[in-house]
């Protein structure tokens, strides 16, 4: 600890250059930050889903429905301890811009395979109560500022109402919150009965069902036995987990977690450059210095740890910073609006080894550099 | 000596030390370098997906969709509505009938071949007159499908991209199995993603039963579209929204690029303050272990600001070295890349190539440049202002 | 009484230069007595900084052997050196090689890091040797702020801060104007007699060598003559 202090007096031997390499670092370590909750929204959903629950589609497409007597058949099926159903509204509020997901659901049913949607008891009553009623999530209320006890009126661009028309009034009963702070609050659930009595066409089917079963480990048996159920039917379907679903949705959107991290790899290694080039000039700066230090007695080892110690100094001051920016922008003041924005604690600690990491990448050179120069032909250059 | 004779004097002076500091200047060099290799790989992304959207859309086509619809999945027509369509003013006619089709838009669940995952590929069932309506639209290999049965002719995109498409070969959707005798080509538009089918035989398997869910039609004239849409919006029978083709793909493209530059412009301009301060650390280092020499030139007479403008052009110079050299890479590596993606606005695949355009690569030297300035401006300060005599006395 | 404090016997010291073999030392034996102050005088290239160089355990003979105290120094690895020399041996440069972005304080405390003391204990012996070399009030001063000679006088302070037996003075009044280096080299002869350092200085300087109890002239890497001041 005693030589923090000469350490920290070397760092600013040079102010301006010392500044700008950290503000550098700075900029790199926030990029990751936004970069990693980035990466959260195209991949955060699949760590988020549950291996417990597996989801039942048409096998054709996903855009397809199912007869809603699958309900009672996949319920019957051993194993599975719960079944909910999900189906599309297709909808958007006041303009086609505003676009987000509403599920048209048996409440209860629904609340009982996701238990992590919280909801408050009372409005969570008022919700069962109400038909015409809606359960919205937390981002979605303060996204357009509704209150409780509001009435919207919903655009579907799929579903017709039995009076012609493609507005339906909604009755906001309740707003709902999810247990981790990466969760999507940004849904509208509908009930399903008053939807599916409402609509022109397409009654009595569902979107899709949603499966809670009793263990992790048949998950794939219980898949295979709901899928066998229909084998033979018009209407065929396709069970997965819902993590192995979610992934395979992801994987839809293609290879932008790998462009992610390309960016990221592009960044780092400029910044490497930057720093390490610091690190270096600083180091070529104060050989004499350095050599006075081993003259002094100072070990080999003692002037690495020096040389090391700054560098890895002016990372965590930069990195810090950067990675605490990341932070408040996206979790504390959430200035970015898309689902799942956030900046989990495995990002952070992978951020927190980066920086550590690239403080002895930065500086391991220079530093072997000054722990073998030897003192004589270093003071000789005094 | 003139100013322009002192200014490259002392730029001259200036580069030909360079090789002196050949790790600082080449530090500069890349972080500019990956400034611009970062920004014009992230957009050209977004204006690969907007070309390939764009290319599809004719001025003179339109696509017809319930009234609301936000995409073709989400519309419904009836065939009572195609035949009102198809009898309206505006819409033009070849030798037997309207060009007008009723078409059918389902996903499929086809493997990419990349990932060995499932993706939805879009099943288009269509009309005899599809192909005609689209003009640059040509079958390269094999033949149209025949009506009636369970055959595709598959856009080119699609079928390199994705599994089980080969001439002559079968692909099972669901109890159904489909053979694909053709493939089609359409200028690298967006229809490439696409499988087709004739409309009967996807309505059937699809149980959709005499329902469709766009209509194509080719106008007489670009213009006929008001006059087609005064017809419809006329007829209490129907309550369509008629668009014209280029501006639905425009629009349904729009999310996507949107997302894309949402992403990529504050990412750049981020690299690129990063890359600003590297090049300041570049060029003051430079300057103060030039102090003595730069103060030499003073002492005898070189006026500052040939001195600082000197400052200025090396640093200029570095960066668009750079620049040119991280737009030339994503424009060699990225230019033409194909990949596929899911466009959120149609819930389908589509396949693009990134597109390292001219005005990416101008975008990218423009950054490349007002980080070199901004970057020598003020080491170039701090040279002129260094007091002549500290410099002397100083190593 | 006195007894040896340096043996150094039968050393010679070869450098690689290029593909010639360089001698800068020949079969040189010397005896330094404790309580000595010897300057040691010879025009360039004659081995002065490098015979200085050896004695402090910065360079190694290439045979002969080095005995300062109870050490033989030829036989410690680097390492050990290290350890040795922040204990036993107090360099003062020419150029005072202090660091720029300490003050005169914390560039006497430096040696002190090397040892178990603690900050206080460590601040208290730093305020001692500057007050021995006369700047207890420039301990806040970063060396820019000082002069030459006062920058010497730290480099000395620095010097004896962990009381070694022995001074290393390499041109110490080189960069100093006459009267400064008379202060200097008073200094110097004020530790050797008071404080019982014994100091080997070289120099190229004849009057500065006046103030040494002996004077060693040296030419091609052996010893001339003894002059007795």
């Amino acid at each position: 600890m005693k030589y923090l202090y000469l350490v920290w007096k070397s760092l600013w031997r040079k102010k301006v250059r010392t500044i700008l390499t950290i503000l550098s670092v700075f900029i790199a370590f926030l990029l990751f930050g936004l970069l990693s909750a980035l990466n959260q929204v195209f991949g955060g959903s699949a760590d988020l889903a549950n291996a417990q629950r597996l989801v039942t589609l048409d096998k054709i497409s996903i855009i397809n429905s199912l007869p809603s007597a699958y309900l009672q058949r996949i319920e019957s099926v051993a194993g599975v301890e719960r079944v909910a159903h999900a189906s599309w509204f297709g909808g958007y509020y006041q303009d086609p811009k505003n676009q987000f997901a509403q599920f048209a659901v048996d409440p209860e049913r629904y609340l009982g395979v996701y238990p992590e949607v919280l909801v408050a008891e009372e409005q969570r009553d008022r919700w069962m109560r109400t038909r015409d009623s809606v359960l919205v999530g937390r981002d979605l209320m303060e996204a357009f500022e509704w209150s409780v006890g509001d009435r919207i009126p919903m655009y579907s661009s799929i579903w017709t109402n039995k009076s012609g028309g493609q507005v339906w009034d909604f009755e906001i009963a309740g707003v709902f919150d999810s247990d981790d702070p990466r969760g999507n609050t940004q849904l509208m659930l509908i009930q399903y009965d008053y939807f599916d009595e409402g609509r022109a066409f397409g009654n009595g089917t569902m979107g899709w069902f949603i499966l809670s079963i009793d263990g992790a480990g048949n998950a794939a048996e219980i898949a295979n036995a709901v899928d066998t159920q229909f084998a033979n039917s018009p209407n065929q379907t396709k069970t997965s987990t819902e993590a192995a679903f979610a992934e395979s949705f992801i994987s839809q959107y293609g290879n932008i977690a790998l462009i992610i991290s390309l960016i990221l790899t592009a960044v780092f290694f400029t910044i490497l450059l930057v720093s390490g080039n610091t690190m270096a000039q600083s180091v070529r700066e104060r050989i004499p210095e350095l050599a006075v230090l081993k003259t002094l007695g100072f070990q080999d080892k003692g002037v690495l740890g020096i040389v090391l110690a700054e560098s890895t100094f002016v990372m965590l001051i930069g990195g810090g910073l950067g990675l605490g920016v990341a932070v408040l922008i996206v979790n504390v003041l959430g200035l970015v609006p898309l689902p799942g924005f956030y900046l989990d604690g495995a990002a952070l600690m992978q951020g927190g080894v980066y920086i550590l990491l690239a403080g002895l990448l930065a500086g391991i050179f220079p530093a072997i550099r000054a722990m073998r120069l030897t003192i004589i032909d270093a003071l000789s250059r005094a | 000596m003139s100013w322009l004779q002192q200014i490259i004097a002392v730029t001259v002076l200036n580069l030909r030390s360079i090789p002196q500091r050949l790790g600082a200047s080449l530090v500069a060099i890349v972080g500019v370098a990956a400034v611009v290799g970062v920004f014009a790989g992230v957009l050209s992304m977004a204006s690969g997906f907007k070309k390939t959207m764009i290319a599809a859309g004719a001025t003179d086509s339109v696509v017809i969709l319930r009234a609301g619809s936000t995409g073709e999945l989400a519309s419904a027509i009836s065939n009572e509505q195609i035949q009102i369509i198809r009898t309206a003013p505006g819409v033009r006619r070849n030798s037997t009938a309207p060009e007008v089709s009723g078409e059918l838009y389902v996903v499929v669940d086809v493997a990419k071949k990349s990932t060995d995952e499932s993706a939805n590929v879009p099943l288009r069932g269509v009309q005899p007159g599809a192909f005609a309506i689209r003009e640059n639209m040509s079958i390269i290999e094999g033949r149209s499908f025949e009506e009636g049965k369970n055959e595709l002719v598959v856009g080119r995109s699609a079928q390199r991209q994705f599994k089980g498409l080969e001439l002559g070969g079968t692909i099972p959707f669901g109890v159904v199995e489909w053979t694909v005798v053709g493939v089609f080509e359409d200028d690298g538009s967006v229809s490439e993603s696409e499988l087709w089918a004739d409309v009967r035989v996807v309505q059937a398997t699809y149980r959709r039963g005499n329902s469709f869910q766009t209509v194509r039609a080719k106008l007489q004239s670009p213009d006929s579209i008001d006059e087609l849409k005064a017809a419809l919006d006329a007829d209490p029978r129907i309550d369509v929204d008629v668009v014209n083709e280029r501006e639905f793909y425009s629009q349904q493209s729009k999310a996507m690029s949107d997302l894309i530059s949402f992403v990529g412009y504050p990412l750049t301009i981020l690299m690129s303050i990063g890359a600003i301060f590297g090049a300041l650390n570049t060029m003051y280092s430079s300057i103060s272990a030039r102090a003595k020499e730069i103060a030499t030139l003073r002492a005898i007479g070189f006026r500052p600001l040939a001195i600082l403008i000197s400052v200025i052009i090396e640093s200029g110079a570095l960066a668009i070295i750079g620049g040119i050299l991280g737009g030339g890479l994503a424009w060699l590596f990225l230019n033409g890349f194909t990949v596929s993606t899911l466009n959120s606005a149609s819930f389908s695949q589509v396949v693009f190539d990134f597109a390292v355009s001219p005005t990416l690569i101008v975008q990218g030297l423009i950054a490349a440049i007002v980080i070199g300035l901004v970057g020598g401006l003020f080491p170039a300060i701090r040279a002129v202002r260094l007091p002549v005599t500290t410099a002397l006395r100083e190593l | 009484m006195s007894k040896d404090l340096v043996v150094l016997t039968d050393i010679s010291r070869t450098y690689q230069k290029g593909k010639e073999k360089v001698e800068v030392l020949h079969k040189l034996d010397l005896t330094i007595e404790e309580g000595d102050f010897l300057a040691l005088m010879g025009p360039s290239g004659s081995g002065k900084t490098t015979l200085l160089n050896m004695l402090g355990g910065l360079d190694k003979p290439t045979s002969g052997s080095v005995r300062v105290g109870n050490d033989e120094l030829q036989n410690m690895s680097s390492s050990a050196l290290s350890r040795w020399r922040a204990n036993n041996i107090g360099f003062i440069f020419q150029f005072y090689n202090l660091l720029p972005v300490l003050t005169a304080q914390k560039n006497v405390e430096l040696p002190l890091l090397l040892t178990n003391l603690n900050g206080k204990e460590r601040a208290r012996r730093a305020a001692t040797a500057l007050s021995i070399v006369g700047l207890e009030d420039r301990a806040n001063h970063y060396p820019r702020e000082l002069s030459g000679g006062q920058e010497q006088r730290v480099a000395i302070a620095r010097a004896i801060v962990s009381d070694p037996n022995l001074l290393l003075c390499d041109e110490p009044t080189g960069d100093l104007d006459r009267e400064t280096a008379d202060e200097i080299l008073q200094l110097l002869q004020a530790l050797n007699r008071d404080h019982n350092k014994t100091i080997v200085m070289v120099t190229h300087d004849a009057q500065a060598a006046e103030y040494a109890k002996h004077v060693l002239h040296m030419d091609k890497g052996t010893l001339a003559t003894e002059v007795a001041a």
